[in-house]
């Protein structure tokens, strides 16, 4: 489609090779500037002018940065916390969704409203008495702080109360008359024909749930417990700066390797709940 | 009557984990802020006690002005930055692919991964961007080492790091426009900038409007950056509202002014939060 100029012309080669090298410069020349850095001892690093490419490689960084911050034990923190997240948000939800669109209860609506209310709320409000609450529910150190609080999603459950609504009244009918109870149909019926937007919520789930600070900062007071977000800001004075920087790179990889393989599903999710043109 | 207790069966973990983590916290959180908490004795009523406190707390007023600062460098930069990025982004036909992926590459990064990169890379000796000003003969900035460029420094960092999310956004609402608008347009004579204008704009005025107020409401409780880059500081000048209340809460255990801070920051962002729905409600219909 042509909107604003005319494709082909000499200005729209300009264009594209500016917008090329500036994309570049912007969003990829940083990032390798990190996984080469990562490779330079720290002298190399503090030296002026910088080096491009490093003059001492050192490739040992990034199993020196596993071992310093001992990474393995925090990045399964952080995958029990975000996969843990996930299907706690995916048990509450789901049933909860699936009896607001087809079961139709008494009130339905009014539960639904008092859900979407707490949308108005900035999550921030909430972090005082939220957090004195997991206190009280001797929650603390428990991924469980995280877990339950996030599955009090009301956006997730009106998105998927959004696409059940739309799965056809017959079809249901159809699963009953066959002798499907109600957790059959939810199960073979309606699961199956919601997987797109099943996946997005999924993706975003775990996306979320792995780039938190402020919630595991407070949940996970001891140590031991924390996500690899928290305990890379913890580590990050004490580190020599190769280290470090290698440590980054090793924390951010499982959320570049995710969008890269579920990049449909992202991209079409960002737009699935909240945008009409 | 069966239809209904089944129906509730399915809505009962739900039901339970809103009462306990959302609808109790909410009252929960209007009573703290009336209230003195030590967790040695009980909690005693102290009424405007917590809110006259905050008042004659000199931060109380650098937090505000810094936060409404921030957010309004973030709707200048961080609302037309990506909007730009967008409408050229629309007109080109080849990597389109390459450069949806780059754009979204650091939406995908960890804030606290982000933010300690660019502190390194804000470092003024040996940081990228000092080395670079410096390579090309510019002049160099201390970045976040002054009270003057700290919290613009934050600003650049959140847009570079948001900007994926926004700019894919107005990308799709811009391909929902029909070539027409712009033919005709053309037609009357119109340049790139009036077509930018007088189609554009008014073609895309609700996604631009709810995400306009979708960014207050997220500015407005920037936490992880300031926290991780500057503490604060230096002179106070990164200290948000909301770093604020970390530090009333959980630096000097001081639960019920925390709260009442909570609950100011809620009114205020009530009003955006309000609009915002009503947009997205009138958008929908």
């Amino acid at each position: 489609m042509r909107t604003l100029t005319r494709p082909g012309g000499k200005a729209y080669w300009v264009v594209l090779t500016a917008t090329l090298v500036l994309f570049t410069v912007a969003f990829l020349v940083p990032l390798l500037w990190v996984l080469l850095g990562a490779f330079k001892p720290p002298a190399e690093l503090a030296q002026q002018p910088p080096t491009i490419l490093p003059q001492t490689w050192e490739p040992g960084a990034y199993a020196d940065a596993w071992n310093y911050m001992d990474l393995g034990k925090f990045f399964l923190n952080t995958i029990v916390v975000a996969f843990g997240a996930w299907a706690v948000q995916m048990a509450v939800i789901v049933p909860a969704a699936y009896a607001l669109s087809k079961l139709k209860p008494l009130f339905g609506n009014v539960v639904l409203g008092l859900m979407l209310a707490t949308l108005m709320l900035p999550a921030t409000a909430l972090l005082v008495p939220v957090y004195l609450t997991l206190t009280d529910l001797d929650l603390l150190n428990n991924p469980a702080g995280i877990w339950l609080p996030a599955a009090a999603n009301a956006l997730n459950v009106y998105l998927l109360k959004r696409f059940f609504d739309q799965i056809p009244e017959e079809l249901l009918e159809a699963a009953r008359i066959d002798g499907a109870g109600t957790w059959t149909t939810l199960i073979r019926i309606v699961l199956p024909i919601s997987r797109p937007i099943l996946a997005v919520v999924s993706i975003f789930t775990v996306v979320a749930a792995w780039k938190d600070f402020i919630w595991p900062l407070l949940v996970f007071p001891d140590p031991a417990k924390q996500t690899l977000s928290v305990a890379l800001q913890r580590f990050a004075p004490d580190t020599p700066i190769n280290l470090l920087l290698a440590g980054l790179v090793l924390a951010s990889l499982p959320m570049v390797a995710l969008f890269l393989a579920f990049q449909r599903h992202i991209l079409a999710g960002l737009t699935a709940g909240s945008i009409k043109g | 009557m069966r239809r209904h207790v089944t129906a509730y069966g399915f809505l009962s973990l739900a039901l339970v984990v809103f009462a306990v983590f959302s609808w109790y916290p909410i009252v929960r959180g209007v009573v703290l802020s009336f209230q003195q908490v030590n967790f040695v004795s009980d909690p005693e009523w102290v009424g405007w006690e917590n809110f006259q406190r905050l008042f004659d707390d000199p931060l109380f007023a650098v937090a505000w002005r810094n936060t409404a600062w921030f957010t309004v460098l973030a709707l200048v930069i961080g609302f037309g930055v990506p909007f730009l990025t967008a409408v050229v982004l629309n007109e080109l036909r080849h990597a389109k692919g390459y450069f949806r992926l780059l754009v979204y590459l650091p939406v995908m990064l960890p804030p606290v991964v982000t933010a300690l990169l660019w502190k390194w890379f804000y470092d003024p000796g040996p940081g990228l961007f000092n080395s670079v000003l410096r390579e090309l003969g510019l002049p160099t900035s201390q970045w976040l080492d002054s009270g003057n460029t700290a919290l613009i420094s934050i600003v650049l960092l959140t847009t570079w790091a948001n900007m994926g999310s926004a700019t894919l956004i107005y990308l799709a609402a811009l391909q929902t426009i029909p070539g027409e608008l712009y033919e005709a347009a053309e037609l009357d004579g119109a340049g790139i900038a009036r077509k930018v204008w007088h189609v554009t704009i008014p073609q895309t005025k609700f996604v631009i409007l709810m995400l306009l107020l979708l960014q207050v409401v997220a500015t407005m409780q920037v936490f992880t950056e300031p926290f991780i880059m500057t503490g604060g500081g230096p002179e106070d000048s990164t200290v948000t509202v909301l770093l604020l209340l970390y530090r009333y809460a959980f630096v000097y255990n001081d639960f019920g002014t925390a709260s009442a801070l909570s609950l100011i920051l809620f009114a205020v962002l009530g009003v955006f939060s309000f609009l915002y729905l009503k947009v997205t409600r009138r958008a929908d219909a």
